[in-house]
């Protein structure tokens, strides 16, 4: 990825998330609380440290953006307001739109569904609007 | 007309990089009045007051203006050297165009422009300046010492040994403050009470310290070398004067079912007690919401058993007025109650603790005598999880924690760490940190000793959560160098919480008239340079009050403010601020609104004869300004309603030309 393109893509996610990745201080209460921590290839506290160096290419092409089961629990505990599910969702947000056209028949779906496909995604965007 | 000089300090860099002080110089020059006009690198160095000096003699000034850093740092350098050279210091005026111009203000031009603008306003009001001369005050040669813990013993101590007089107001039974409840103390690891106790002994029998213990500060009037307090004695249903700490009444009390605080709720008390055996003062205290006598009418053995006939059970507080020339703040700090932190489980397993609990529990004089036992089953932990920082280094939004680093407790972990370790080497002991922070003497020494020679587990991570199942706290905990989610089942869970002032600080600090940061530490006079006073003049600071701090700084801070207390009390007088109110009798209708307003009581009426018209007298009731009492905060001359009342030095006048100079372009 070009250095302007490996930028936007940051920018986009710093920007959809509203996360503020310097806040990090690395204490790794996030990590130490994820509940999904043995599925995931990276933690949260990676997620953010792997953000703040623009890696989100490599994000993005990690299962561990579908292993998040959304649970909130790095944000409600994170001591520095970092929230890192915030960034998770933006990664994993990013890479569904980037399918494309997302004007699916509905009988297509069944044949799209995968066991690991996400529920999250969905619960997420339930909380996350949620009043 | 004034013969006016203006002086256009450089600071370095510090205005000159934004300030155009050549151009700020050259434009005061042409204001009327002015009759010198220069800019120079560092006015308050000793050859910058030489040239003002040297300008006052040669061109005869009468008034000045130095354009430079806030008045607050060097008004009265500025104002001495005028004096040296026979000018009265109050001709003496400053533009602060360094805090409010230079700092502030990125683009010279518009920098300069502001500069020239404060530079005209001081010229303004120099116009209208009068000489004035300051009156002296008396000092009351005593202090007052609020919280008696070890911040508060040191300084009484110190003072005492200069000759004053100090009282301790404490608001618990006992002096002492929380090294009291600590067992060992890093980095020497000497026990506290050995060390504490001879120096509460001390205090008790200094003939210059008087405590006021289980005793409270209810008000606070007056200014520095002369404040009245009013100490509230709260009632303890026991004469102190009779009372000879028998402990007969604590043996047989009746009621068991107290929660001990001295022993963080770990054990039980009774309901009339001595907190521990070396309480200072050693008499015993009833706790009326246990006291069955109390509540009930029907008990009294202590008072049957108390061979001094001590016991009175009808007791009251009493109110004692004391007058004092400097007053300490000491009143310390308390850990955090973690209970805010679900995750961790204080609220629901009784074997995770805090690193105050855990004192108790290996302290000898303790609820398990010494011995290391968790409270649920009293059994001896074998694997113990501490976890640092709870509660300390969160972000400002953050609603549970503190923004601050605590400080010391990544000492205090490490010395339990380690002093586990000692006494039971069977035991696995777990460290979770985010950071190591042991600046200090023999500080990073001792923590590494706890790795080193006691092999305990440092962990860089956190821990996410803590739950209980059948008597096993399950840890769940993150290892980020090996990037590890770990899982250990520990017997004990120690938390160290962060440092928080005491809750009653905040209406100290009202009282005090003293200001606080938004954690409610005291704030110093200077961080750097004024690091034990408080901005309130006579008011001093001592202790965990101002910040976090372990016991050798605490002490050497206390003697710090201690030194500052002795150089006020050795005064016999104070030079007052001559920039009092001052009532005009004849405009003045005696309407009583300055004294309303007033907070320092400076106001008082006075009957007067005046001729009236024809022949005639008439007696009016006029405001007159106590000009000792007389802060010069000018509540009253905004308050009068007839323009009576006018502050010396900030006259409506001298302020109505700054703003005039200000507004005419
Ligand atoms: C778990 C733990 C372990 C520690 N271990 C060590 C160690 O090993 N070595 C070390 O150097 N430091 C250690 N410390 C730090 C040490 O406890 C503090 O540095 C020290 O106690 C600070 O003393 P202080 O007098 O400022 O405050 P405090 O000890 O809190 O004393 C303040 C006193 O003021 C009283 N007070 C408060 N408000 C009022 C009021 N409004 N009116 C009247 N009285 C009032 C309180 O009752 C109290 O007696 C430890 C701290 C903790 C929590
Ligand atoms: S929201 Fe996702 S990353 Fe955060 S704790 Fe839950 S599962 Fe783990
Ligand atoms: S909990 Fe917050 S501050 Fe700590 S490592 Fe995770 S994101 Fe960073
Ligand atoms: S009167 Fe109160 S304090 Fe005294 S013994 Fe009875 S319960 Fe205890
Ligand atoms: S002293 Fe250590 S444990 Fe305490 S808040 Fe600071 S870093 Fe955390």
């Amino acid at each position: 990825m070009s250095h302007d393109k490996k930028q936007a893509a940051l920018d986009e996610i710093l920007r959809s998330s509203g996360v503020d990745v310097r806040k990090c201080m690395r204490c790794g209460k996030c990590t130490a609380t994820c509940p999904a921590f043995d599925e995931m290839e990276y933690h949260p506290h990676q997620f953010v440290y792997m953000v703040e160096k623009g890696e989100i290419e490599k994000l993005a092409a990690s299962p561990s953006i579908f292993k998040c089961l959304s649970c909130f629990a790095c944000m409600e505990r994170c001591p520095r307001q970092v929230e890192p599910a915030k960034l998770i969702e933006a990664v994993r947000l990013s890479v569904i739109r980037e399918k494309g056209a997302n004007h699916l028949k509905p009988e297509q779906v069944p044949a799209l569904l995968d066991e690991d496909l996400p529920q999250q995604a969905i619960t997420s965007a339930f909380r996350k609007y949620s009043k | 007309m004034q013969r006016i000089g203006v002086f256009i300090c450089h600071c370095g860099t510090n205005i000159a990089a934004t300030v155009d002080v050549k151009a700020v110089a050259e434009a005061l020059g042409r204001e009327p009045g002015v009759v010198f006009s220069t800019d120079y690198q560092y006015m308050c160095s000793e050859s910058g007051q030489t040239l003002m000096r040297d300008a006052i003699r040669e061109h005869k000034l009468t008034g000045v203006v130095v354009c430079s850093c806030s008045p607050r740092m060097h008004e009265t350098t500025f104002r001495k050297a005028a004096e040296k050279e026979g000018l009265n210091p109050y001709m003496v005026e400053i533009a602060n165009i360094r805090e409010q111009v230079s700092w502030i203000h990125k683009d010279v031009a518009e920098a300069t422009e502001k500069a020239i603008i404060l530079g005209r306003a001081a010229i303004a009001k120099v116009h209208l300046n009068k000489p004035l001369k300051a009156g002296e005050s008396p000092v009351t040669k005593r202090a007052l010492v609020i919280g008696g813990g070890i911040a508060g013993i040191q300084t009484a101590l110190d003072i005492a040994e200069a000759g004053f007089e100090v009282d301790i107001v404490e608001k618990e039974p006992t002096i002492g403050g929380k090294m009291a409840q600590i067992d060992k103390t890093f980095p020497t690891l000497d026990c506290a009470a050995c060390i504490l106790t001879p120096k509460m002994v001390d205090v008790a029998q200094n003939e210059k310290i008087k405590i006021f213990s289980y005793s409270e500060v209810e008000s606070v009037k007056g200014f520095v070398g002369n404040f009245k307090v009013a100490i509230r004695k709260k009632a303890r249903y026991v004469d102190e004067e009779k009372c000879t700490g028998c402990g007969i009444c604590t043996e047989k009390c009746p009621q068991k079912k107290v929660p001990n605080e001295f022993n963080m709720g770990l054990d039980t008390r009774r309901a009339i007690y001595i907190p521990f055996a070396q309480a200072v003062p050693k008499v015993a205290t009833i706790d009326a919401n246990y006291c069955t006598m109390m509540k009930t009418g029907k008990c009294g053995v202590c008072q049957k058993l108390c061979g001094a006939g001590a016991i009175d059970y009808k007791q009251q507080d009493t109110i004692v007025e004391r007058e004092y020339g400097a007053i300490v703040a000491a009143t310390g700090f308390n850990p955090m109650k973690p209970t805010q932190y679900n995750e961790l489980g204080y609220a629901t397993c009784e074997d995770v603790v805090t690193s105050l609990e855990l004192e108790r529990l290996m302290n000898a004089a303790g609820p398990t005598a010494g011995t290391l036992l968790r409270p649920s089953d009293k059994k001896h932990p074998h694997t113990i999880v501490f976890v640092q920082c709870v509660g300390s280094r969160c972000d400002a939004e953050n609603e549970k924690g503190k923004p601050y680093c605590s400080k010391i407790c990544c000492m205090y972990t490490a010395k339990h760490a380690m002093l586990i370790r000692e006494k039971y080497p069977d035991t696995e002991v777990y460290v979770f940190y985010i950071d190591v922070r042991t600046p200090g003497k023999n500080f990073d020494e001792f923590y590494r000793r706890a790795v080193e020679q006691y092999g305990v587990h440092y962990v860089k991570g956190q821990v996410g959560k803590v739950v209980e199942e059948n008597g096993v706290l399950k840890v769940q905990a993150s290892d980020l160098l090996s990037g590890e989610q770990l899982h250990i089942d520990a017997d004990l869970v120690v938390l160290a919480t962060a440092v928080e002032p005491d809750k009653s600080a905040r209406s100290i600090a009202t009282m005090l008239t003293a200001s606080m940061d938004t954690n409610d530490f005291f704030t110093e006079a200077h961080a750097k340079l004024r690091p034990v006073e408080s901005p309130t003049a006579g008011i001093f600071l001592s202790g965990v009050c101002q910040g976090p701090k372990d016991i050798p700084e605490t002490v050497s801070q206390a003697s710090a403010a201690a030194a500052k207390v002795i150089g006020l009390l050795a005064k016999d007088k104070l030079t007052c601020n001559p920039c009092v109110a001052e009532s005009d009798e004849m405009l003045c209708n005696g309407c009583s609104s300055c004294e309303k307003v007033c907070p320092y009581g400076a106001i008082t009426y006075t009957d007067k004869e005046f001729r009236g018209p024809n022949r005639t007298t008439l007696i009016r009731r006029v405001a007159s300004v106590n000009p000792a009492v007389c802060q010069g905060c000018g509540a009253c001359t905004v308050a009068c309603p007839s323009g009576a009342m006018d502050l010396k030095g900030f006259s409506n006048r001298q302020i109505m030309a700054e703003v005039d100079a200000i507004c005419k372009m």
